[in-house]
């Protein structure tokens, strides 16, 4: 659990990864647990040749900057990702790495730093679309940020239109990412 | 009506429908194409509505003042390039008194420059920004729900004035995502009527909408009449926002991301105590010159900070001639500063004047 | 009883007209105002009139009209016309104006089709600038700024507007005309006529290019002017319909 008031997040992995997604679910997340928050992408020129990220501030005050130099946390997708913000990742702050496509260690000691296959995890389920739905989810256990009920109901109301086939899947992937978390807490 | 998580861009488009908007054109340009890709669907939803994708900034520009003339609230959109190929158009619409809004979602330049959010743009859209000296109402929102009022408010007042108003952001105002609440909509027919909209001679003279004035005599009357409508704008409808002043020593002078990011800073001195305090001027033009001023009854030193090398420092500097120093601090080329860097900037001007205690 | 036979139109005011002498701006602006009186639509007429001695064209025709930008005529009237379609739109432009300064805005408005009726005055010069070489300036003529003649690999060739608003595919008529005999003006009123027909008939858009004669900067007579353009003006600018896709081909 964190105790600061206002946490920067920053999410990032290459176009197609639902970088963005993750994001997004957690800023309305933190809306519908009426905490201030800000979501930030990269955007024009940065977003073309496949890179995605984006920054999303929850607080319990309102937000100065929704720009993070020194994020607490940072959710990195691939090894681009991390080669580009590991250094700027707060001191103890926690790195979430996709262990199935980051191939190096993160040379930092001073930072936390919890390494989820959430590739093998959704192909697992049969939903090799949701890894980002797996990281969310053992994200936000892990983080505490926001509830994982709450990331439930987001991603619920994004995807009302997909249908409820589509939400079951999104919901066991969310689950079975905290679960992951869970397991890494009791091992 | 509930929350809702959307870019700022959106929140401009979504704002503008609800202030009654019924004509967009535009070309594309980043940091702003969501405002017009909004635009089309939107429009696509409501059956008087037009979007046109103009073949240029000059005609996306001209069609607005087109559909100005027709009586329909219109509006435009684009960034710092895009802006100066309209000022051509901006100048005939202030020239021939119709309203109009225009965003500009700013970026570095000069030139092409470059993406990042940046406050480059302040003299252009202050002072005119095409030829002939007119003014144009300039809002500088610095939150999500602040461009939803702010928006709608525009319609309002260019109507009112009929007047172009330009709706001052910059890439992180344009690209960020906050919680947002919309009022209910307006209904274009519920507006007052405009007794000078081309609309068809039917049963009545014929109207002329133009900005020639041949005639020197004729000219100098029609721009004391401007004269006249820019006083009255200055004297009803000059904003701005005061945070934490009242007992402050230094008070930080910054509009749009600038100032939300000095509030961050203020509230982090607070916090240790020392009493630095924020003026936000949400109109930039008209500036909130009197209040500034009276300010510094109290308040010696000021700091501005722009994203920018040194603009609204100068109407600062007007505003409050020498009953306070002003210092200033900028960050011209799209970096963000953080609050923390601004609360350093802060703390080393007490500092140096002693006013730390 | 003595019988009307000719009267000012309704749509025409009754201002004396500032043009020069022989100058073709007067008839064409009667003509228009015919046209519009014919129609009955003087209540539903926007008029976008243009930078140039025709500036002034909203002092002679009585209806509602809206100044442009040099140039952006054909981007004004777009505004005016899907703001409130159910208007008639028209612009009147001279040749540096619809085929130089504002050449985008024309090919473009064509292009999307706008329900417009473009009336283009050619008369190969900038004629309230003094008379400097125009767009449509032929090969060789004489203008302020081409003392020597207009050399076409220096100063370009004379543009055809009319022929790429032509290929523009939003574009269902366009006619070139002239007004330098009774005959030539009957022809151009049928075809300001037409072009608002086809507008209101919500078909596309629609142009009629007018040769015209400016005897003033040409420094001729009115006579020699009109002489002018059907000896030489109208062999590089042939007269007759150019696209009309209500003809179906033969």
């Amino acid at each position: 659990m964190t105790t600061i008031s206002t946490t920067k997040t920053i999410f990032s992995g290459f176009g197609g990864q639902g970088v963005l997604m993750m994001g997004y679910v957690l800023a309305t997340s933190g809306m519908e647990e009426d905490k201030h928050v800000t979501y930030l992408p990269s955007y024009g020129a940065e977003v073309r040749g496949g890179t995605a990220n984006c920054t999303v501030t929850v607080s319990d005050e309102p937000i100065a900057s929704p720009v993070a130099s020194f994020p607490d946390f940072a959710v990195l997708m691939n090894t681009p990702s991390l080669i580009k913000f590991e250094s700027g990742v707060k001191s103890g702050g926690i790195v979430f790495l996709n262990r199935d496509l980051v191939d190096v260690r993160p040379k930092r000691r001073d930072i936390h730093v919890v390494s989820i296959p959430v590739n093998s995890i959704a192909k697992r389920l049969g939903n090799t679309r949701g890894a980002n739905m797996v990281m969310i989810g053992a994200f936000v256990q892990k983080t505490g940020l926001v509830s994982l009920k709450s990331v439930i109901k987001s991603v619920k109301s994004i995807f009302q239109k997909k249908g409820t086939k589509i939400h079951k899947m999104n919901t066991l992937a969310l689950k079975e990412g905290a679960a992951f978390v869970d397991g890494l807490l009791g091992s | 009506m509930a929350k809702q998580l959307m870019c700022g861009s959106h929140v401009i488009a979504e704002a503008a429908t609800r202030a009654g908007c019924r004509f967009y054109a535009g070309y594309p340009i980043t940091p702003q194409n969501e405002l017009p890709e909004y635009m089309s669907r939107r429009f696509a939803q409501i059956e008087d509505a037009t979007f046109v994708q103009a073949e240029s900034e000059l005609a996306a520009i001209n069609m607005v003042m087109g559909a100005s003339m027709a009586g329909v609230r219109a509006m435009t959109s684009s960034s710092s390039p895009g802006i100066s190929l309209k000022q051509e158009g901006i100048s005939y619409i202030a020239g021939m008194e119709l309203p109009a809004v225009v965003v500009n979602i700013m970026r570095g330049g000069p030139g092409l420059g470059n993406i990042a959010p940046t406050q480059q743009d302040y003299f252009q859209a202050t002072k005119g920004g095409g030829h002939g000296g007119y003014h144009t109402i300039v809002f500088a929102p610095h939150s999500g729900q602040e461009l939803v009022t702010l928006t709608m408010k525009a319609f309002d007042l260019a109507d009112a004035y009929r007047t172009p108003i330009i709706l001052l952001g910059d890439g992180l105002m344009g690209q960020m995502m906050e919680p947002v609440i919309f009022p209910d909509p307006i209904d274009p027919a519920t507006l007052p009527q405009k007794d000078w909209a081309l609309d068809g001679a039917r049963g009545r003279d014929s109207r002329l909408v133009a900005s020639l004035h041949l005639d020197p005599v004729e000219m100098e009357e029609f721009n004391w009449k401007l004269a006249r409508k820019y006083d009255a704008i200055c004297e009803r409808e000059t904003e701005h926002e005061s945070y934490l002043l009242d007992d402050a020593v230094v008070g930080v002078v910054a509009f749009g991301t600038a100032a939300r990011i000095a509030k961050g800073a203020v509230k982090r001195l607070r916090e240790s105590g020392l009493k630095a305090g924020l003026f936000r001027p949400i109109t930039l033009w008209p500036f909130p010159a009197k209040a500034l001023r009276t300010l510094t009854r109290t308040i010696k030193h000021l700091l501005v900070f722009e994203m920018n090398f040194g603009q609204m420092v100068e109407d600062v500097k007007v505003s409050v001639g020498e009953t306070a120093t002003v210092h200033f601090h900028g960050r011209p080329g799209g970096v963000v500063s953080t609050p923390h860097e601004i609360a350093g900037v802060i703390t080393k001007l007490m500092y140096r004047y002693n006013l730390a205690k | 009883m003595a019988k009307q036979i000719f009267k000012r139109p309704e749509a025409l005011t009754e201002h004396i007209f500032h043009y020069c002498p022989g100058c073709g701006h007067s008839i064409i602006h009667r003509l228009i105002a015919e046209v519009i009186d014919e129609l009955g639509i003087r209540e539903k007429t926007v008029g976008v009139p243009p930078a140039g001695c025709a500036v002034l064209a909203y002092n002679y025709l009585d209806v509602d009209m809206g100044e442009a930008p040099h140039g952006r005529a054909m981007a004004v009237a777009t505004g005016i016309k899907r703001a409130r379609p159910h208007l008639v739109v028209f612009t009147y432009q001279g040749d540096g104006d619809i085929a130089a300064i504002g050449t985008a805005e024309s090919v473009h408005a064509a292009n999307r089709g706008e329900r417009l009726t473009a009336i283009f005055v050619n008369n190969g010069v900038y004629g309230m600038t003094g008379g400097q070489m125009a767009p449509t300036t032929l090969v060789g003529q004489t203008t302020t700024t081409t003392p020597g003649g207009r050399l076409p690999l220096r100063d370009g060739f004379p543009l055809d507007l009319s022929q790429m608003l032509a290929v523009a595919a939003g574009s269902v008529y366009i006619e070139r005309t002239s007004v330098t005999s009774p005959k030539h003006v009957l022809k151009t009123k049928k075809a300001i006529k037409k072009a608002f027909q086809m507008q209101m008939d919500d078909l596309g858009f629609a142009l009629v290019e007018i040769l015209s004669q400016c005897p003033t900067n040409w420094k001729l007579s009115p006579i020699e002017a009109c002489r002018r353009v059907e000896d030489e003006v109208m062999k590089s600018y042939p007269l007759g319909v150019i696209k009309d896709t209500t003809q179906t081909s033969n």
